[in-house]
């Protein structure tokens, strides 16, 4: 807990300070680095970002009201950690250059280069669609593969493209909490996965605070 | 084997600040299209295209270089 002022945080700067990338990068980290500190000392409920009250007095009468829940998120968080798994749709590659692709339809390769290119580029949609929805297959699959080793999970939406960098589309952003002694058992999990899954990459960050984990109505989804 | 690409960023490296705005602005924020994040369906926060461009390209380096947005 922090006192903080009406000029970086009252409802106008705050709305402003939010539209600052800058700002709220430095702001993001800043509460995060908050929480990691703490976690080290024992199970954290994280808040959002920018929580503010108006007095102390609103943040121990907020304790108080909502003991119960705050026990109930403690209890569920104990000895736990979150873990982040991203999944991205591999591009395929180029079927012309697969041997196994090449065009042998009935017009055979004395058709011309017209109807080669056609045979090709249709190859070549068949293989990307297809890619595609193994991606999405897979995405699917290792959600479930991993949710049976966490506790608990939670779905986010992809990022988008432009965010997520040259990766390819992202197809999974879920969030596991995940008892800390099977911490490692999740990780060999997930490389096991993405061993099994070709089409798809995964990256596995953590552990998290259990940001995912605290909030009302944060509970189990399905792809 | 480990795969094609098994690649864990565990942190204590720079965390991606996408990540983090996942998870601190209360989860479920949705980064769509280009300029605009939100929490569920109320845009929160609409981020100029140039400020995001110039995050993107920067989005694994350290994010508080003191970088300039005009």
């Amino acid at each position: 807990m922090g006192d903080v002022g009406d000029r970086e945080y009252g409802e106008a700067a705050l709305r402003h300070n939010l539209e600052d990338l800058d700002w709220l990068a430095q702001t993001a980290r800043a509460h995060h680095a908050v929480l990691e500190a703490v976690a080290g000392r024992g199970p954290v409920v994280p808040m959002r970002l920018t929580t503010l009250f108006a007095s102390d007095a609103g943040v121990t009468g907020t304790l108080q009201e909502r003991a119960d829940d705050f026990r109930r998120a403690l209890s569920l968080i104990s000895a736990r950690s979150e873990w982040g798994v991203k999944a991205y749709a591999v591009k395929p590659s180029d079927p012309a250059a697969d041997p196994g692709h090449q065009a042998a339809g009935p017009e055979g390769p004395a058709a011309g280069p017209g109807a080669a290119y056609l045979q090709r580029r249709r190859a070549q949609l068949t293989a990307s669609s297809d890619a595609r929805s193994e991606a999405l297959d897979s995405a699917r699959n290792v959600y479930a593969e991993l949710s049976r080793v966490a506790v608990t999970s939670r779905l986010y939406p992809p990022q988008a493209p432009d965010l997520a960098g040259q990766q390819g589309p992202m197809v999974l952003n879920a969030a596991y909490l995940v008892a800390d002694e099977r911490a490692g058992e999740f990780a060999a999990a997930t490389a096991d996965l993405t061993a099994r899954h070709r089409f798809v990459r995964l990256t596995l960050t953590g552990p998290w605070p259990a940001y995912s984990f605290v909030g009302e109505g944060d509970g189990a989804g399905q792809p | 084997m480990t795969g094609p690409g098994y690649d864990p960023v565990i942190q204590g490296e720079r965390i991606a600040l996408v990540d983090l705005l996942d998870r601190v602005l209360a989860g479920g924020v949705v980064i769509v299209g280009d300029i605009t994040l939100s929490i569920a369906e109320v845009d929160l926060v609409r981020v100029s295209l140039r400020a995001l461009v110039t995050s993107i390209s920067g989005l694994m380096e350290a994010m508080d270089d003191s970088r300039e947005y005009p």
